[in-house]
């Protein structure tokens, strides 16, 4: 499959990245060609096998319900671009 | 009950309901990071790096969240699953701080289980639960502070919840709100969740279509966020009418995410919905497939306590109408509350007193049952001393006055106002002897036949006891003199 | 006194004990070597006066008895470690100026050991790349020069401020991270020594993630001894990461000068692949016989699916930093574009914060997780993966440790390679197999090219078993016995 126009501006679309006319034309044929790379997966037979999330084989760790962390909005608030009364501040979201 | 259904201009329609129950999982700290859960703090006062979704933080679990789900999945008499995968749910939003919500998707840590809901009319019906997953909340936007701005407070960020979702088994506004009713009142039940709507404990995403009766299911609606069980009854009545007004119009519903407007109690389409989602859900890679021991969820089925349905049903034994004991089983703190007044009571007396003349006084005094100047066993002391005779019925609800006025003891109000009630046979046989004397007349009335009259003669006795006399003492007594 | 940058971390734990030199001088000479070889732009940010501030520590606690495993040592920190109250870029425009309100667990404990930091270690952008060309603090530039042109050479990547500045000697050790072969390709390039260990064994709290299934934290250094050192101190157990594995971290550099005596060592013959180049296959039987020399058994296996591994990882790494980088969106920290409106902020704080590579992988990953794609490819990927992990597995039944080349050539000129992205991602075909399995890989220089330029031998071990990955390391370190400098160096070597 190779990933033309569009669809390379719905995907940016998606993840949030202003793409102009020619980087999506650039973007299309380079996202292409590593489509094809990938799709040479397609040779190896995968019937019956499951799929692997994780290469380790252990319990997943729980921590104890204690409160250990916060109580820092200074420091959460730092490195924010705008801020205001201790609250992140952006461009106005209509719902 | 038979399916209510609305009546439109071509016929009749049936509405078909599912709702997905958000319910903040009671802990002191989140699902994935150590600040507090706690609500009402300054903003971002209760944030972690991890919850700000700072670069190079981890997740890692709340032990106490899982046993939790656990729990409320036992409670909803559903199926727990020893396999459970958390994934990323990926998409843009100011109060999304990771830029994707860890939450799960292929495989919830609870599986299909059932309730039984309450109807007004006294029946029960049964709900299918779709699932139960673990999943963090978002934090909060502002939008009403600033003109062009929004502000964000991640306190809220990472909170845990437990996305409960039904099946659309309900048909109607009052089998929606019966249903959020009988969910909170099991968590509540469990101590897994505080269930208070008003801070957000809580929150009720309702999933609507109209069909004709018998029909195959119509295009759905989803009411985001409806914060309280009267908001659920009027956006679902408002969503319902508005969907037959488009079908009946010829119309197409759309499927689509509304907002539910308070202010109005109508819904609408929510704006920034225009950009189909695409969640792109896939496996958290920080986390590790979660898997439960068969012994850690025989644990917790040990430490279950009694639910409201079993609790329901031990009522009625009792001796309780099924209408006071489901009234009495819908909160906890009411049910528990009870058992402490019926602890060495008449199980019916002890009823109507909680029912009736607390809740009575407390609706009056504008008071939750927290708030009760009378405590439980206060309240169960009373009923003692009209089951030992040491008052009657009457007086002691004047009693209960003095009580709920000043917190005192029964016992100590019965005794600084000498209202014993008076069992000694010959005081009240002096009172009855003086009464009859008075009125020979009336005595000649009754003796001819006229049956009425003991009702005066007994008032008369007990009036002149100041209300003490016991009445059955009295009762006998003047039966006796007048012999008959 | 003696160029102190020339000790290796080991003899210059050595001098400090016996206080031949001060850890002030220690650092002291590595920050006059930084300052000299700015050209190179191994660092984004110098932090020299930290540095001398912790030597000065450093010195006192060897005055008192009470020095760590490291104590005096400078280091480089990959600038992919987030340090606290210290600019973290990961070399992007994104991250300009995030002063992070923690420290790395990995970074922590190098301190907690008495290592000195010099400097954030420049790297390819989020470390995506393979020749630190996509770094937005600009290029790196490998301290070897070829002998057949003048022009500059890529150091190799993600990690390629670390290796340079390791091979440079304007530090004696670094940091790196691994996802595909970060540490081991430009280790390769460099003439250095880098080891990825087994995915689990070094915390990842703090690290900004590209590929969080296989992203891991490990040191180069300019030999195995120092590397096992260095690792000692960054490896363990950290309950802030729920995918680091609760185990007890071995005295790695014991294994250090320990006989591989019936030994049996793996070549997997899938490692024979097209376009390699001649001089690196001839490398490779070199080092089979050194191994047969020091009495090693030599055993021929087969990891069938490894010529699958890049695409696995083409699709498992751009789908998971699809998703981990999407917190960059100019609302907490770093860059933020203002636009018309919310959606519009976020598009152009992300088209202007982040550099090419890494919108090229933050689309792919996108599109193989969007709806009616996963399956295909996303859940294909994981399928192979989990066949690629099976055939270390059933490769480990026959040996205890794998021999195979690095990287399949020698360290190209900036600029070369770039015309597409493809042909730049075969860079890494041989070390992203262990990345997918979460196995140990390490890289040594082992040789030079025609052209005068490092060639590296890649050692793959069975999961936890670093220990046999240095004792077969140092074996071969003695036979080949490297000792080429880079030109850059010569003159003042001489
Ligand atoms: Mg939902
Ligand atoms: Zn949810």
């Amino acid at each position: 499959m190779s990933i033309d126009i569009n669809t390379v501006r719905k995907v940016a679309k998606l993840a949030r990245i202003r793409t102009t006319d020619a980087e999506t034309e650039v973007l299309s044929g380079e996202l292409s060609k590593i489509l094809k790379m990938i799709e040479q997966l397609n040779e190896v037979n995968t019937d019956g096998v499951e799929p692997m999330t994780s290469v380790i084989e252990m319990k997943m760790p729980e921590r104890e319900d204690k409160v250990t962390d916060g109580g820092i909005p200074e420091k959460i608030l730092a490195n924010a671009p705008e801020h205001t009364a201790g609250f992140f501040v952006v461009p106005k979201v209509v719902e | 009950m038979a399916h209510a259904l609305l009546k439109g201009e071509t016929g009749d329609w049936e509405m078909v309901i599912g709702l997905e129950v958000h319910a903040q999982v009671l802990t002191k700290s989140k699902l994935f990071s150590g600040a507090s859960a706690d609500f009402g703090a300054a903003p971002n006062a209760q944030v972690s790096p991890i919850d700000a979704g700072m670069p190079g933080m981890l997740p890692v679990i709340n032990k106490l969240c899982i046993e939790k789900a656990v729990r409320t999945g036992l409670g909803l008499n559903a199926k727990i699953n020893m396999y459970s995968v958390f994934e990323r749910k990926n998409y843009f939003y100011p109060d999304l701080p990771q830029g994707y919500q860890i939450s799960q998707y292929q495989h919830p840590i609870v599986g299909e289980g059932i309730i039984e809901i309450d109807l007004p009319d006294g029946s029960i019906k049964k709900i299918g639960i779709e699932r139960l997953h673990l999943e963090q909340d978002a934090g909060k936007s502002l939008h009403d502070q600033h003109p062009s701005k929004s502000y964000v407070d991640l306190n809220r960020s990472g909170n845990p919840l437990m996305e409960i979702v039904s099946k659309p088994d309900m048909n109607s506004a009052e089998e929606a709100a019966a249903y959020v009713t009988k969910l909170r009142a099991i968590v509540r039940y469990l101590d897994t969740c505080d269930g208070n709507m008003d801070e957000g404990s809580m929150r009720c995403d309702v999933n609507l279509s109209m069909r004709r009766p018998g029909a195959p299911l119509g295009t759905r609606c989803e009411i985001k966020n409806v914060n309280s069980i009267r908001f659920v009854q009027q956006a679902i009545e408002y969503e319902a009418r508005r969907q037959i007004e488009v079908l009946e119009g010829g119309g197409k519903i759309t499927q689509e995410t509304r907002l539910f407007d308070t202010k109005n109690g109508t819904t609408r389409t929510m704006r920034s919905k225009e950009d189909a989602h695409d969640y792109r859900y896939f496996p958290d890679p920080d986390l590790l497939p979660l898997k439960l021991e068969q012994a850690f969820v025989d644990d917790i089925k040990k430490t279950l306590p009694e639910l409201p349905d079993a609790k329901k049903k031990r009522f009625i034994d009792m001796g309780l109408s099924p209408y006071d004991a489901s009234v009495l089983v819908a909160e906890k703190e009411r049910a528990d509350f009870y058992e402490k007044v019926a602890d060495n009571n008449d199980p019916k007396l002890a009823a109507n007193w909680v029912t009736t003349e607390l809740a009575g006084a407390l609706n009056k005094a504008g008071k939750a049952l927290h708030d009760s100047p009378i405590s439980a066993e206060k309240l169960g002391g009373l009923l003692k001393l009209i089951a030992d005779n040491t008052i009657s019925g009457k007086i002691a609800k004047e009693v209960f006055s003095e009580m709920f006025a000043t917190g005192k003891d029964a016992a100590k109000i019965v005794d600084e106002k000498g209202l014993k009630q008076v069992t000694d046979t010959g005081t009240i046989e002096k009172l009855v002897n003086e009464v009859l004397a008075e009125n020979p007349d009336k005595v000649a009335e009754y003796k001819a036949g006229k049956d009425k009259m003991f009702g005066f003669f007994v008032g008369q006795v007990l009036k002149r006891s100041g209300g003490k006399a016991n009445p059955a003492m009295v009762n006998d007594l003047l039966k006796a003199k007048l012999g008959s | 006194m003696k160029n102190l940058t020339t000790l290796t971390i080991k003899e210059a734990l050595i001098g400090l004990k016996k206080k031949e030199f001060t850890a002030v001088e220690l650092t002291e000479a590595h920050i006059k070597a930084a300052e000299a070889a700015r050209h190179l732009n191994c660092y984004i940010t110098e932090t020299f006066d930290l540095a001398r501030k912790q030597a000065k520590e450093s010195d006192a606690r060897y005055a008192k008895g009470t020095a760590g495993l490291l104590d005096g040592i400078p280091v480089a920190m990959k600038d992919l470690f987030c340090t606290e109250g210290i600019q973290t870029t990961a070399a992007s425009n994104i991250l300009k100026g995030f002063k992070p309100p923690y420290e790395s667990t990995v970074s922590a404990n190098l301190w907690r050991d008495g290592a000195t930091m010099l400097g954030k270690a420049n790297l390819d952008e989020f470390a995506m790349g393979s020749s630190n060309t996509t770094s937005a603090f600009g290029n790196v530039i490998n301290p070897w020069r070829s002998k057949n042109h003048d022009k500059p050479l890529v150091p190799g990547g993600s990690g390629g401020g670390s290796a340079a500045a390791v091979a440079a000697r304007i530090a004696m050790g670094a940091t790196g991270t691994d996802t595909g072969g970060s540490i081991r390709q430009p280790a390769a390039f460099c003439g250095i020594a880098g080891i990825k260990p087994t995915y689990g064994r070094c915390s990842r709290f703090g690290i900004v993630a590209f590929a969080s299934s296989l992203d891991q934290a490990g040191p180069t250094a300019r030999t195995s001894e120092d590397c096992a050192l260095m690792l000692q101190s960054m490896a363990g157990y950290d309950p802030k990461d729920s995918t680091s594995v609760n185990r007890p971290v071995p005295e790695y550099s014991k294994s250090i000068g320990q006989s591989v005596k019936g030994l049996k060592v793996g070549v997997p013959k899938e490692y024979r692949i097209d376009g390699t180049n001649p001089e690196i296959i001839k490398l490779w039987e070199k080092g089979v016989q050194m191994m047969k020399d020091a009495g090693a058994e030599i055993v021929d296996v087969s990891l069938p699916h490894t010529k699958y591994a890049l695409q696995t990882y083409y699709v498992i790494a751009p789908a998971e930093c699809s998703s981990n980088l999407a917190r960059y969106d100019g609302v907490r920290f770093g860059l933020r574009v203002e636009g018309d409106n919310l959606v519009d902020t976020y598009e152009k704080t992300r088209a202007e914060g982040f550099g090419k590579e890494v919108k090229r992988r933050i689309l792919i990953g996108t599109y193989v997780l969007s709806a009616g794609y996963y399956d295909a490819y996303y859940n294909k990927a994981r399928s192979v993966r989990k066949l690629i992990w099976q055939d270390f597995i059933n490769a480990y039944q026959k040996c205890d440790v794998l021999l195979t080349p690095t990287v399949p050539t020698p360290a190209f000129a900036i600029g070369e390679n770039m015309q597409d992205p493809v042909t730049m991602y075969l860079n890494d075909v041989f070390t992203i197999p262990a990345s997918m399995a979460g196995m140990p890989g390490m890289s040594l220089p082992v040789g030079l090219s025609s052209d005068g330029l490092p060639l590296g031998l890649q050692l793959l071990g069975k999961p936890f078993d670093e220990e046999t990955v240095f004792k077969v390391a140092h074996v071969i370190e003695k036979a080949a016995n490297f000792t080429a400098l880079p030109q850059s160096l010569m003159s003042k070597a001489a």
